[in-house]
């Protein structure tokens, strides 16, 4: 990217080989990973991270989809150096996170979830100093600094204050900076969270883009959309724990169905989940709130005149249908019993 | 392409070398000093005002107007023991406006030293750079304050410099300050930022020898011992001492204090620092 000085010709990692052809080298392990927040004011004490296992593999994007408290912070947290696990241990490369920080630093690149760029420097000065601060020589930052700016088409917004800034543009900066001196991990603590749409995909192609150089990218998410389209692999995670783990394809697999009918009707949901399921169509169901869930093989085309013919019969009123494909939310809620979002 | 990078061949992966470590402490600093030189002109209004109105209304509006402070020959002498007292606590008032303010805002809400915490150096060492900082800005403020103590004054000033200890002790107090700030930055909540003024920087001056010598405090013994406790007390006797031929403390007790007060402010403030940076 920057044509001169030496550490430019590393650029990024040449491009890894596609997911399915896992050269097998981890960039970062978990094991038994666990952070056990102590109860503040006779609260009970908080199991955040609950013996996590996990290896993302260089090059591969790995998302962490979870609901708010899942513990995708605190698990981004212990394998950044910011959250000392209760116990477990966190790997990133060779090297033990908890063991050696300084050293761990080096190799990894943090978007956290909040906004933390310096407030008393521009644009370019939080970039600039970044590099510094990771031993970059001032000419080199320098150059890494505007290659990058012009790279996220913020340019004209170099020598703006960092309040001035969208909440997109921002997220952006925070990429920037975080990539700037060329780490081997980077941490992206849901990136998109409060970004409008255009943003997003504006993000989204950003992420992608360094993937394409071959980045090892780790990110958080809550948005199973942003799970399904960016990440090669996703873990489904929940109170701490990884409920399922696989590429989305895979997740969606797991289901054993092509098709999600979601029926609202009055009266109770979970008999009319058995009626339902007695039939031959529907494969499985889930009750969570006021919707159930229905599942199918095949189409709705068919199976969904004879399950509301069904209901009909036992006396139900459908109020409200939907038909979808199966979707991470589905295999969420399939393992949790409960939405994503709440 | 070819050549592997040092940061993402994970295999290679060694100790950031001690040289790199020293350029991020460098650049941590010059972080600072690039942000105090965008707001040189707060940092000059916010270090000159206190000690400008106390020289402008002690040492010139007092003797002109009569109301000395021990006579004529009192309030010459006020105004020479006024000197050095002003500019400790120059020193020290600039250790809680340099460090610890912005620290409570940043661990408070703002969030933004978190990239310098990420920084490949220890936790510690970031910590230590705020204590270095707020040194440096000490020093200046120092430097700032001592034309004005000298020249305000209606009445003659008799300073007299004793180098050995200036260069020793003028260093030793701004770290001080710098570790006092870094100790209060991590302690202190957002909303208690008003008490740190009443509660800290009012006592601590009024009742740091500042504008009175120490020695005088016999008078009121049990006083002339509280007071020990308040490392402004050291050195405020410690600029007298390097500044003036006032009497004044012990000169082994004032660097043994200021040595100690260093030491533990330093500790308590890197300690603190990383409660709040690691959970
Ligand atoms: N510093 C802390 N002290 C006490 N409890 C904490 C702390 N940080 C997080 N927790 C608790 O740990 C759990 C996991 O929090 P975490 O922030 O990791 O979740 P998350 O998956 O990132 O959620 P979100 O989507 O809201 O960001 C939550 O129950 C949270 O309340
Ligand atoms: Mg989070």
């Amino acid at each position: 990217m920057v044509p001169e000085a030496t550490d430019a010709a590393a650029v990024h990692p040449p491009a890894s080989p596609p997911v399915t052809a896992i050269t097998g080298d981890e960039v970062i392990r978990c094991i038994g990973l666990t952070k056990q927040f102590p109860g503040r004011g006779g609260a009970p004490s908080v199991m955040a991270v609950d013996h996590l296992d996990l290896a993302v593999r260089r090059g591969e994007i790995f998302g962490l989809l979870g609901p708010n408290g899942a513990g995708k912070t605190t698990t981004v947290g212990m394998l950044t150096t910011r959250v000392i696990p209760t116990s477990g241990q966190a790997l990133v490369g060779d090297i033990d996170v908890v063991a050696e920080p300084a050293l761990a630093k080096q190799l990894i690149g943090v978007v956290p979830q909040v906004n933390t760029l310096d407030r008393s420097l521009t644009v370019f000065e939080n970039l600039y100093f970044h590099g510094r601060y990771f031993g970059m020589g001032a000419k080199a930052s320098r150059a890494a600094a505007n290659e990058l700016l012009e790279r996220f088409k913020l340019a004209d917004r170099a020598k703006a204050d960092t309040l001035t800034l969208s909440g997109g543009m921002a997220q952006r900066v925070m990429v920037a900076r975080a990539i700037l001196h060329r780490p081997a991990i980077l941490f992206l603590d849901e990136p998109t969270a409060g970004l409008d749409p255009q943003s997003r995909i504006a993000l989204w192609e950003v992420v992608q883009d360094l993937h394409a150089q071959g980045q090892t990218i780790l990110l958080t998410t809550h948005y199973m959309e942003e799970a399904d389209q960016l990440c090669d692999r996703v873990a489904i995670m929940d109170h701490g724990k990884i409920l399922a783990l696989d590429t989305a394809e895979g997740l969606k697999a797991s289901i054993g169905a092509d098709t999600e009918i979601g029926l609202q009707a009055d009266g109770d949901l979970d008999a009319l989940a058995r009626v339902l399921e007695s039939g031959d169509t529907v494969t499985r169901t889930q009750v969570t709130g006021d919707v159930l869930r229905a599942y199918l093989r095949g189409s709705a085309r068919g199976a969904l005149p004879r399950l509301i013919a069904r209901a009909d019969d036992a006396g139900y009123s459908i109020t409200d249908v939907s038909v979808t494909e199966p979707t991470l939310e589905t295999v969420f809620i399939s393992l949790t019993g409960k939405e994503l979002r709440e | 392409m070819t050549t592997a990078a040092i940061t993402t061949d994970l295999a290679t992966t060694t100790q950031p070398a001690a040289s790199v470590q020293w350029s991020a402490f460098g650049s941590l600093l010059l972080r600072d000093a690039l942000v105090v030189w965008k707001t040189k002109w707060a940092f000059l209004l916010r270090t000159i005002m206190q000690p400008l109105l106390f020289v402008f209304v002690f040492g010139y509006v007092f003797p002109k107007i009569g109301q000395g402070i021990g006579g004529r020959a009192g309030a010459a002498q006020f105004s020479t023991l006024l000197g050095p007292g002003l500019i400790a606590v120059a020193i020290i008032f600039q250790g809680i406006q340099s460090v610890a303010l912005p620290m409570v805002q940043e661990f408070g809400y703002t969030r933004e030293i978190e990239d310098r915490v990420m920084a490949p150096v220890p936790v510690w060492a970031v910590g230590a750079e705020k204590i270095v900082s707020g040194a440096l800005q000490s020093v200046f403020a120092a430097l700032v304050v001592l034309p004005f103590v000298y020249l305000v004054p209606s009445t003659p000033v008799h300073f007299s410099f004793n180098w050995p200890v200036i260069v020793t002790l003028v260093p030793l107090s701004c770290l001080l300050a710098g570790a006092l700030g870094l100790t209060v930055g991590t302690r202190v909540e957002p909303r208690q930022v008003p008490l740190i003024f009443s509660v800290l920087v009012l006592p601590m001056t009024m009742l740091g020898a500042a504008y009175y010598p120490w020695t005088k405090l016999g008078a009121i013994p049990w006083l002339k011992w509280a007071v020990l406790v308040n490392p402004l007390v050291y050195m405020c006797e410690g600029m007298r001492m390097g500044m003036t031929n006032i009497p004044h403390m012990n000169g082994f007790a004032i660097y043994g204090a200021i040595i100690g007060f260093t030491l533990a402010l330093t500790w308590i403030g890197i300690d603190g620092f990383r409660k709040r940076v690691l959970t």
